[in-house]
């Protein structure tokens, strides 16, 4: 298929509160081709999930409200009916959420979770959904499928239910699978499985993944590009390879020093001064600018456009847009 | 399963045994000798003395108490001191008259109930939501004689619409086979009396399905309310599920304990509470039975008719707990 399975232009999700509208995603645009690994990274609260939310039409309406175009395969999904967005939910675009221990139905056996979403997509009858209930099963890793899908949540780790998490998202074949931080409530081993499985349905089924996460480390494994969020904007974009080794916009590069690294015996783990501001204070200027430690003036007055490299790279950052950025990396990376 | 009712039959007799033992003190504390009620104020002393040693009221207490559990051990529930007939058997069709109504209430309570906090819960904040729950906070605190007066009134008596008291036509009655007249009217082949007998039951089951429906429309609401902000229902929405199913299906199961346990509750209560519903209604029921025992002091009716009771009463509390483990599969009883 030509052209990107999503495109997500000007996405803007604000919530009603009583302090009046408070958007949570404030312009974004972001695209993903078919059978791409594309991440999502920022701290809790950067509006990661909400957008997420915003593209399977879940935004809890009526306080919420969708603004900006979501291209589904050319078609704009944004706002649609909820009778069209429910044959696009499970069926074209799946999702997988962070909470394993509480995204299954407590009362139903996995097998009927799993043959629900080809009931509603598929008009396969019993025999068959069981079947293919099976095989995805056995697909996602899990042995004794069979008696597995007799069974309850409760009497399956956490790693065993992303594992049908992941099975359920993908039994109707999605052209594209978000994935709203899939690791992060597992331990590490199960984590480093768990990446592996997606990775490896990636490749064999050709579909796309949106992976959400505030692990750099997720991100270097699993994906090919790169979206750096900061209170609900896109503040840098491009290959992971090009960010991870020449990070432009300072929050990047605070995010890529934060991560441990084994090989230095550093006493203090470096972490960003300061929290992501509250949806809704501030949109003046940049957003990171009260914890940035470049900050100019301007940075406070105005907001910085996203500015494009020639290797594709794009930031959002005044210290760019005049040709000093050079000196930054230098000072800080070595 | 199969061992843990077993044990919880067996733990009913020391209950029911406690039980005994209570009513049997309590009634002896009431003020009065049924040996002059029988004889009435004019008696002489001599009689008195003479009925109270005829009934075996002058032995005891301990040896009367021991007489009587001799007597449960066979299944005899003591004689009627104003009728002289076996308890036993004078209290079947009071007993049936009782099921027959609480039965016909708790179905309307249920049916109604559930379903209007089920909807408040869907809509929440929505009108129905609001009027759902004004009414029923006033269901709640009407007092129910007073109910049942004003359906006389104006349904039986302005409208002329259903019969004020009784459970069939007079000068008609229906041939007791069970007792629940439904079921024998039916048996008999009688659809006259059928619709006779339905018409009956309106009035009363309605008056007394008021508190029921109102609590438990109440509880269902809170319960889904509850559920419905968990995960696993927006993983059955991400799915693409009709939200019809995800509200009666993937969220109802999960709220329906506490739902359950309030009906049991207040099946029980209506089994053994009826007594001014059944008044107004001139319903021939177990409290209005149960009523006129305890004027006439006729201590083996009252000793024998709250036993049968409290029995009820746990084995609905007993049928309710195994339906916990059939409703949740977390639940199990070894």
């Amino acid at each position: 298929m030509k052209g990107p399975i999503i495109e997500v232009n000007g996405l803007r999700t604000s919530f009603r509160t009583d302090d009046g509208e408070i958007p949570v995603v404030n312009s974004i645009d972001f695209h993903i081709n078919p059978g791409e690994v594309l991440g999502i990274v920022g701290e809790s609260g950067c509006g990661k999930s909400v957008t997420s939310l915003s593209i399977m039409g879940l935004v809890p309406s009526p306080a919420g409200k969708v603004e900006g175009e979501i291209l589904f395969k050319g078609v704009n999904i944004a706002n649609a009916s909820e009778a069209k967005m429910r044959k696009i939910r499970g069926n074209e675009i799946a999702m997988i959420f962070q909470e394993p221990m509480t995204s299954l139905n407590p009362v139903f056996t996995i097998g009927e979770q799993l043959v629900e979403t080809l009931r509603i997509h598929r008009k396969w009858n019993k025999k068959q959904a069981r079947q293919r209930a099976v095989e995805m099963l056995k697909l996602v890793g899990l042995g004794r499928a069979e008696e597995l899908i007799n069974e309850y949540p409760h009497q399956l780790s956490g790693g065993m239910r992303q594992r049908v998490m992941i099975a359920m998202a993908m039994i109707c074949e999605p052209k594209l699978l978000i994935a709203d931080e899939p690791t992060t409530a597992l331990d590490v081993t199960i984590q480093a499985q768990i990446l592996e499985l997606m990775k490896n349905l990636n490749k064999e089924t050709d579909t796309a993944i949106m992976m959400i996460t505030h692990d750099l480390g997720v991100v270097a494994q699993m994906c090919e590009r790169v979206i750096v969020m900061y209170a609900g904007k896109v503040i840098e974009e491009g290959q992971v390879q090009t960010i991870f080794r020449n990070p432009k916009h300072p929050y990047t590069v605070g995010l890529l020093q934060s991560i441990p690294d084994m090989r230095l015996k550093k006493e203090r783990l470096y972490s960003i001064p300061g929290n992501v501001p509250r949806p809704g204070t501030s949109n003046q200027g940049c957003q990171f600018a009260p914890r940035c430690s470049h900050a100019l003036e301007k940075c406070l007055s105005e907001t910085p456009s996203l500015l494009e490299f020639d290797n594709g790279q794009q930031v959002r950052c005044w210290m760019y847009e005049d040709g000093k950025g050079a000196a930054l990396h230098d000072s800080t990376i070595s | 399963m199969f061992s843990y009712t077993v044990r919880r039959l067996g733990s009913l007799i020391p209950v029911l045994l406690g039980m005994a033992f209570i009513v049997f003190m309590m009634i002896r504390a009431i003020p009065g000798n049924p040996a002059q009620v029988i004889l009435g104020q004019q008696a002489t002393k001599e009689a008195v003395a003479a009925m109270t040693k005829e009934l075996g009221l002058d032995k005891p207490w301990f040896i009367q108490f021991w007489d009587y559990l001799l007597g449960l051990l066979t299944g005899d529930l003591g004689v009627s001191l104003k009728t002289k007939s076996p308890v036993s058997e004078e209290i079947v069709p009071y007993l049936m008259a009782t099921i027959e109504l609480a039965l016909i209430a708790m179905l309307i309570a249920v049916v109604i109930g559930v379903n209007a906090g089920i909807i408040s819960a869907w809509f929440q904040n929505s009108w129905f939501d609001y009027a759902a729950m004004v009414i029923a906070l006033i269901g709640l605190s009407m007092p129910i004689f007073w109910l049942g007066l004003m359906e006389q009134y104006i349904i039986s008596i302005q409208w002329d619409l259903l019969p004020t008291t009784g459970r069939d036509n007079i000068r008609d009655p229906v041939e007791a086979i069970t007792g629940l007249y439904l079921l024998d009217t039916l048996i008999s082949g009688r659809v006259d009396q059928f619709s006779e007998v339905v018409k009956h039951l309106i009035l009363p089951g309605l008056a007394l399905a008021t508190i029921p429906m109102a609590i438990i429309a109440r509880m269902t609401r809170s319960s889904m309310l509850e559920v419905m902000r968990s995960d696993f229902i927006r993983t059955a929405r991400a799915k693409g599920m009709r939200m019809f199913w995800v509200v009666y299906k993937h969220s109802l199961k999960n709220a329906l304990i506490p739902v359950v346990t309030v009906i049991g509750l207040q099946t029980g209560l209506l089994l053994g509470g009826a007594i001014l519903t059944e008044n107004i209604f001139g319903w021939p029921g177990i409290g209005t039975y149960i009523y006129d025992a305890i004027l006439s002091r006729d201590y083996p009716v009252i000793q024998s008719g709250i036993l049968i009771i409290a029995f009820l009463f746990v084995m609905i509390n007993l049928v309710v707990d195994l339906l916990y483990a059939a409703i949740d599969p977390r639940i199990k009883y070894k």
